[in-house]
């Protein structure tokens, strides 16, 4: 309540506009002050980042429910697929891009606004080069086969007849390979993937180790053909992992993907959204708008980024780093 | 605590023309920054190490510290209002109170799930 602002609000009431003479240009006219219109925006922003949380938490809970009733299948999935060095290099890219993203809002206030600028910039290069590393291990889950649903070969509707070839299932596979393959599940490769139907639904445990080595199965006709020459891409030790796990585990390993995917792709498209919104501020800055009197989006902008760093904190032990 | 928030908000218009608002200190930024790749390394030692089911709660521990440096100093927490740190805590409170119920659910039944059709590879097609 100090004069400035009743001043600011009277002539804003007499005037009747939101721009009046002498008055604050970035206070909107149901504001008292820019204090208290930095707070409500700072209030708000941090209500959208606890919904954030909120909505993370649950994937989270999906993530502890299928990891504590099955930790084998984690634990096997985990270090047999996920790379730690590109995990670990994309967490200190974050944590950098982070630094930067909070020196640049302190820039801001500081009206320093060469260093606001690289700042922004570098924090930009780390969210990019996060998201660079992401689709390196992205692509290297794809030429494994352990994408999601019907991309990954653990799952059940694993829709690729020759899983070992070169070149990855881009498309649902083409009748001619379907026949070659497995005349008898001809006609119903591509229903089974829509209707699971458990009577059409061919078994297709198509792990590292072929259909073969599922265990309880005696010898079902599909069995014999099972891939052959697999194993000289496969590494031996995944394969006997594979087999030592029980037959329900081994089942279940496509849900790890599952919650790798959902959650990591959840997490890179908030850091996709980060990106623009920090190009967003880095115009505005070019533009010169910022001051130590309005520095709102440099600070929220801030805090949405922070908070997409603190998430990955929490996915990157969760998925890489199991024991 | 509160009362001196208030002060310093009230006096916030009439300092800014002499301080400008709070920035965090460089130095500050440095260190906990010095200290997240640290426990960033930390971390990744500690998973090398067989340390049975504590893996996991050294993992969240560490985890948890990261993340609270980086709510108290790179998001500003520290010096500010602490309602807006208490907006974060409530969130990551009612999120625990989601899983925890959740998977003490979970375990309560999973004894007696029985494997459906599906979850059996065996299953020949009639």
């Amino acid at each position: 309540m100090s004069t400035t602002s009743t001043t600011n609000l009277a002539s804003g009431i007499a005037h009747g506009l939101e721009r009046a003479p002498g008055h604050d240009p970035h206070l909107a006219h149901h504001f008292h002050s820019p204090e208290q219109q930095y707070r409500s925006a700072k209030l708000g922003m941090w209500v959208f980042l606890g919904t954030e949380i909120l909505m993370f938490g649950g994937l989270f809970c999906a993530y502890a429910i299928n990891r504590h009733n099955h930790p084998l299948v984690f634990s096997f999935a985990a270090q047999s697929y996920l790379n730690v060095g590109l995990g670990t290099l994309n967490t200190l890219l974050l944590i950098t891009s982070s630094l930067t993203m909070a020196w640049g809002v302190r820039a801001a206030q500081l009206e320093q606004r060469r260093v606001l600028i690289t700042c922004l910039i570098l924090t930009l290069v780390g969210g990019a080069g996060f998201l660079v590393i992401k689709a390196i291990e992205y692509q290297a889950k794809w030429d494994e086969h352990v994408w999601i649903g019907q991309w990954n070969r653990y799952n059940n509707d694993y829709n690729d007849e020759s899983p070992y070839k070169e070149a990855p299932p881009a498309q649902p596979p083409s009748p001619t390979a379907a026949v070659s393959a497995a005349p008898e599940a001809a006609p119903s490769s591509s229903d089974a993937n829509k209707a699971t139907d458990v009577s059409k639904v061919k078994p297709r445990y198509i792990g590292p180790t072929g259909l073969a080595n599922a265990p309880g199965q005696p010898s079902a006709p599909p069995a014999a053909e099972a891939p052959p020459a697999s194993g000289a891409e496969m590494d031996q030790q995944r394969a006997q992992r594979y087999r030592d796990l029980s037959a329900g585990d081994q089942w279940r390993v496509s849900t790890f993907f599952s919650c790798y995917f959902l959650m990591t792709g959840l997490h890179g498209l908030h850091v996709v959204v980060g990106i623009a919104l920090i190009s967003w501020v880095l115009l505005r800055s070019l533009r010169g708008d910022f001051s130590s009197r309005y520095f709102t989006p440099v600070d929220l902008v801030g805090l949405y980024w922070h908070l997409v760093d603190m998430i990955w904190i929490f996915l990157f032990p969760l998925f890489y780093l199991i024991r | 605590m509160s009362q001196a928030e208030s002060q310093a908000s009230a006096a916030a218009p009439a300092a800014e023309e002499d301080h400008g608002p709070h920035a965090v200190p460089w130095r500050a930024l440095v260190a906990v920054y010095v200290v997240l790749v640290v426990c960033t390394g930390l971390t990744v030692g500690v998973s090398r190490i067989d340390l049975g089911n504590f893996n996991i709660w050294v993992c969240l521990l560490i985890a948890v510290i990261k993340g609270s440096l980086v709510a108290l100093y790179f998001m500003h927490l520290r010096w500010d209002s602490p309602f807006y740190g208490i907006v974060l805590i409530s969130a990551f409170f009612f999120a625990a109170l989601f899983i925890g119920l959740a998977l003490l659910d979970s375990h309560s039944y999973q004894p007696i799930i029985k494997p459906t059709p599906m979850a059996l590879p065996q299953a020949p097609p009639p």
